[in-house]
């Protein structure tokens, strides 16, 4: 394996291929956390997660320890999970409510919510030292910037670089579109996420989300059984939540072609622009009175007649707006891969409306789910046949056009493979260096 | 038939073996048809519907699970997984013949194997019986995993 460098690790991408190191290089997945992850706009947390002030929660962004936090005044704070004296975690505990300030548990160095440093136990030994002039000595280092994008917290790792609006531009919609959702207008974390961990690059299981030419093949076993048993029982009505929710996984090849792909510049895009394999579920009761109660009947229908199937936002979250879900691919090396699946609930809607996504989100995406084995085999089986020196460049040519521009929303065929070529040449263009812009998020 | 407690730790230890031995549809006769398999995500998680589980099937969703282990394009279990469950003896913590209703609790080891691959998982199940036609039927079973809100790979077959 080469030698790559930032010069040199954007030759991995070629219009319609990419090459093997892309998924298998340590060197490559190093890279990406000294480049990309820092040079774009990663996924944090929900703010309902930290609802008041002293509120925290742990995470990571690729292989940094992050903490979310609610700082006195109100605001969401997100801060490296390490102590400025020595480097010791100082929040262990996935959530909870440090009150006004951190403490070290090492030697009791002390921080604000907001990460500056509040005081040292004897402090005097540092008299006629030059600790106050340090990084160390200003207290808990913040990332670069924060969004908070009606209630979905983000942050951009490096001090400059993209605005949040300019990165993710017209994409927003399906944030937008779940968010309407609630008859409220806002969401709150519903549980902890599944977490599943995969024996793969993280690009793969991003790839999948808008792979619509695997569904029917892949998932036969899954999906085609549930249909085969329902038919068995001679297909009586009502259909089960199960049929509902893993039948239209057997769509055919045509149902996926009329669905369509949108993409977005930066590597953003989502698949059913036409409807989805969400579009047939049936009504809850109760819902459609309380969002034309909030929004008026006509407003109502056309938000929740868009049905987006599975919404990429480039580099790692998937987002489907119909269910308030959200899943996190958080990358732990270049064959290692935390998958958290979060559902939400919608304010103002009725408890089964929640009920069906919590559903799902464990009939698809659980480690005990039979949808999620079928692809967790095909990615990790992926990994290591790209371990195979006969061939080195992974094909992603499908409805290939000649000189693709990225950098225009464009609408197309649903089982093209433009969504990944979109990410790669995403992936190639903040794996260098960023124009540096003005840092205006950041004082916000 | 008013089952004994012997007959009630009978069957956990056969259902047990039925699993490892990977008779899964004759597994699937033990239910009652409205029985729920219930595996929870969150520790002491007391709510199945409005937060997310690990497990929380009917009959329809245990039977395609079960049907499709032995399909011909289950590509996840090409080769096939093992299981093996090692169970102490259970506790009898509901034994109420006049009502019918009785409920074990019994600990367990549960090793899973696919190729190359082994995982142990400690887990606590809670099964509640019932006699019909004069025999054992698991009413509902709960499964609490003792690290159930760890990140793991597949769990295949059923704990
Ligand atoms: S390492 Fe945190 S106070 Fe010393
Ligand atoms: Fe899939």
């Amino acid at each position: 394996m080469p030698a790559y460098t930032q010069e040199n690790v954007t030759d991995l991408v070629q219009g319609h291929r990419v090459h093997r190191d892309l998924y298998t290089s340590p060197e490559v997945y190093r890279l990406e956390t000294q480049h990309l992850f820092r040079n774009v706009w990663m996924f944090v947390g929900h703010d309902s997660q930290t609802p008041n002030k002293g509120d925290y929660f742990t995470t990571q962004i690729a292989d940094q320890p992050i903490i979310q936090v609610r700082h006195s005044d109100g605001e969401i704070h997100v801060l490296y999970n390490r102590c400025p004296h020595k480097g010791t975690k100082i929040a262990i505990d996935r959530e909870g409510n440090t009150g006004k300030f951190f403490r070290c548990p090492y030697h009791a160095w002390s921080f604000k919510t907001d990460g500056c440093l509040l005081a040292i136990p004897l402090k005097k030994g540092y008299d006629g030292t030059t600790l106050k002039e340090t990084e160390n000595g200003k207290g808990m280092k913040a990332v670069g910037a924060v969004h908070n994008y009606r209630g979905f917290v983000f942050a951009r790792l490096a001090d400059e670089g993209i605005s949040f609006e300019e990165f993710f531009g017209d994409s927003l919609s399906s944030i937008d579109n779940m968010v309407d959702r609630a008859p409220e207008g806002r969401m709150e974390v519903a549980g902890p996420p599944l977490r599943y961990m995969h024996k793969c690059n993280w690009k793969m299981l991003v790839e999948n989300q808008t792979d619509t030419c695997h569904p029917m093949v892949a998932h036969e076993s899954s999906a085609g059984t549930a249909v085969k048993i329902w038919d068995e029982l001679g297909n009586p009505e009502p259909r089960p939540a199960a049929m509902q929710i893993i039948a239209p996984f057997m769509s055919a090849y045509d149902f996926f072609e009329g669905m369509g792909i949108r993409t977005w510049p930066n590597g953003h895009g989502h698949t059913g622009v036409q409807g989805s394999i969400h579009s047939d579920y049936d009504s809850i009761p109760g819902y459609f009175d309380a969002m034309t109660e909030a929004y008026g009947a006509d407003m109502a229908r056309a938000i929740l007649d868009e049905n987006r199937h599975n919404t990429v936002y480039f580099p790692n979250i998937m987002v489907k707006a119909p269910l308030g879900q959200l899943r996190n691919f958080i990358p732990m090396g270049a064959d290692k891969t935390l998958v958290e699946s979060y559902v939400y609930r919608p304010v103002g809607a009725p408890d089964a409306l929640v009920a069906r996504s919590a559903m799902y989100n464990r009939m698809i995406n659980a480690p005990t789910s039979i949808v999620g084995h079928d692809d967790l085999e095909m990615y990790e089986r992926a990994q290591e046949g790209l371990m195979s020196e006969g061939l080195e460049w992974v094909n992603v040519q499908r409805l290939y056009q000649e000189d693709e521009d990225f950098d225009v929303e464009a609408v197309e065929n649903g089982t093209t493979e433009r969504q990944m070529r979109n990410q790669f040449n995403a992936w190639a263009k903040f794996m260098t260096p960023q124009p540096s812009v003005p840092n205006a998020e950041a004082a916000e | 038939m008013t089952p004994s407690r012997d007959d009630l730790i009978d069957f956990i230890y056969a259902e047990a073996r039925m699993l490892d031995e990977g008779h899964f549809s004759q597994w699937l006769d033990l239910w009652q048809p409205d029985g729920i398999y219930w595996m929870p995500l969150d520790y002491k998680q007391t709510d199945p519907d409005c937060i997310t589980s690990l497990l929380y099937e009917d009959q329809f969703m245990l039977r395609l699970r079960v049907e499709r282990l032995e399909g011909a394009r289950t590509f996840s279990q090409k080769p096939k997984s093992r299981c093996h469950h090692v169970i102490q003896r259970p506790f009898v913590d509901v034994f109420e013949p006049e009502e019918n209703r009785y409920q074990t609790n019994t600990s367990m080891h549960y090793v899973e194997t696919r190729l190359d691959e082994q995982f142990l998982l400690a887990l606590t199940a809670v099964h509640d019986l019932t006699v019909v036609d004069g025999a054992l039927r698991i009413a509902n079973k709960r499964v609490d995993l003792l690290n159930s809100d760890a990140a793991f790979g597949n769990i295949q077959l059923l704990p």
